[in-house]
């Protein structure tokens, strides 16, 4: 009884590493974009203006509120499918051939998915900016967009780094819904090791160690980057502590 | 439109699926959690152990490849023993190996979820409880879980919202929940767009009721407590 034939693997590893590649610069690029996008959004999301913050809340309210796969599927399946779609293609309108590649596809939902994930945590930094920080930059004369550059967005970005950091976590594993929509991503290239060699055990775990490595790296460097920027905000030690430590 | 009121049964039931799934697995990751929490704050190093490779491989790896992974695996596993033992073939029902992994993966979360909320409650209450002459799960029960749960309730919601949104991955290993009664509709009528809009707008009903019921849930475990008025 075989169970983990490692020439299975070995025998597809440029398969894998195609696949992990995928994974990263999809999940990649997602999360730039949705960044992008995120930032000035969340300051809309938290306007005193319901013009300006309603739009934002029901752009969020249905993309928190409803899976990825289902988002996926809907861009590409219902969208980029559809009937209205084609007769735009025949038209020949570059913009509208993009829907024809699932690579954009998965890039455009994915990215509308982790950005309003990600304005609502910044909307969520800067509700809880210190109101000292802003009076003191009001008291300096600085101007409402001034503040917000230079003292509650830098401020605000900075505390939610940790949040960020899971979110970047949740996105590279939600990354894995890729192959529904016929991309060879990490998990694509598990499944057709899989049914080409009937080895399910072989290619999924394989592929499982392979995101946790990459969960693993992106652990280890977000902690650098929290006590790189968010070092003021850590507890400070005693003596007591740093014996323990 | 037509071609929605036409499927809406069908879509309907791959909703009640959707729920089915959901909530067996939310049954099973609060079991595997509360086990979970016990292992890690357990004395015994193995079974901190054992509770922190869990955590620590759930959350690393996909939910959609050990889904996978325990979907197909399972099968080749249950092809060896029923030969083994000389049965005929068992097919591996893609329910239970949908409501399996996503109990296993939430255990984890869950788990998390209990442990903080355990370590919240102040040492005192359980020293009192012990005074009083309870027995150990007499203290668990009556002192320590309630006074737990209060803490445990955010985590716990936001894990419900999660859970119930990744059981559309069911749909990936042939499960006809809504997700894949809506693909299946989709082909038929050619009308993809119209059918995933309406499983968002399900899931949409779904998070929202949940949303509404914790708030309650919330309101009546904090009774007792006085908020900070700021």
């Amino acid at each position: 009884m075989e169970w983990f034939d490692l020439t299975v693997v070995t025998g597809s590893l440029p398969e894998f590493w195609r696949g992990l590649w995928m994974t990263l610069h999809l999940t990649g690029i997602a999360l730039i974009i949705g960044f992008g996008f995120a930032v000035p959004l969340s300051i809309a999301r938290v306007s005193k203006n319901p013009w300006v913050s309603a739009p934002v809340r029901a752009y969020t309210y249905f993309f928190r509120g409803t899976p990825m796969l289902v988002q996926l599927l809907l861009v590409y399946y219902g969208i980029g499918q559809s009937e209205w779609m084609q007769q735009m293609w025949e038209a020949g309108n570059p913009f509208w051939l993009l829907f024809r590649d699932a690579y954009f596809c998965a890039l455009l939902a994915f990215s509308l998915n982790t950005c309003a994930y990600q304005l609502e945590m910044f909307a969520g930094a800067i509700r809880n900016t210190p109101n000292g920080e802003v009076e003191a930059a009001k008291a300096m004369g600085m101007t409402r967009s001034t503040a917000l550059r230079r003292i509650i967005l830098p401020s605000a970005l900075r505390r939610a780094l940790p949040p960020f950091s899971n979110e970047v976590i949740l996105m590279l594993q939600g990354s894995a819904i890729a192959s529904a929509v016929t991309l060879v991503d990490l998990t694509g290239a598990a499944r057709n090791v899989y049914s080409r060699h009937y080895a399910p055990f072989e290619a999924f775990i394989f592929a499982g160690l392979l995101y946790l490595v990459v969960t693993f790296v992106l652990v280890g460097l977000f902690r650098v980057a929290e006590n790189r920027w968010l070092a003021h905000l850590q507890p400070r030690r005693s003596a007591s502590d740093a014996k323990k430590n | 439109m037509d071609a929605l009121i036409e499927y809406s049964p069908s879509l309907l039931a791959g909703a009640w699926v959707t729920l089915q799934v959901a909530i067996l697995s939310l049954m099973l990751a609060v079991g595997t959690g509360l086990l979970g929490a016990a292992c890690k704050l357990s004395r015994l190093a193995p079974l901190r152990w054992w509770s922190a490779l869990y955590t620590t491989v759930v959350r690393g790896v996909p939910d959609l490849v050990m889904m996978l992974l325990v979907f197909y695996g399972g099968q080749v596993l249950l092809n060896q023993v029923s030969d083994y033992l000389e049965w005929e073939m068992i097919e591996l029902n893609a329910f239970a190996a949908g409501v399996l992994t996503i109990g296993f993966i939430f255990g984890a979360y869950f788990t998390e979820t209990f442990r903080g909320a355990f370590q919240a409650v102040p040492a005192g209450q359980m020293e009192a409880g012990r005074a009083y002459g309870m027995s150990g799960w007499q203290t668990f029960w009556r002192v320590l879980f309630p006074q737990m749960l209060r803490y445990a309730l955010p985590g716990m919601g936001n894990n419900w919202l999660v859970l119930l949104k990744s059981t559309a991955i069911v749909s990936m290993i042939g499960l006809s929940d809504m997700t894949w009664l809506a693909d299946q509709a989709g082909r038929s009528t050619h009308q993809p767009f119209t059918f995933y809009l309406a499983v968002c707008v399900l899931y949409l009903a779904m998070t929202s009721v949940s949303n509404a019921v914790l708030q309650r849930l919330e309101r009546r475990y904090n009774v007792g407590v006085r908020e900070a008025n700021v």
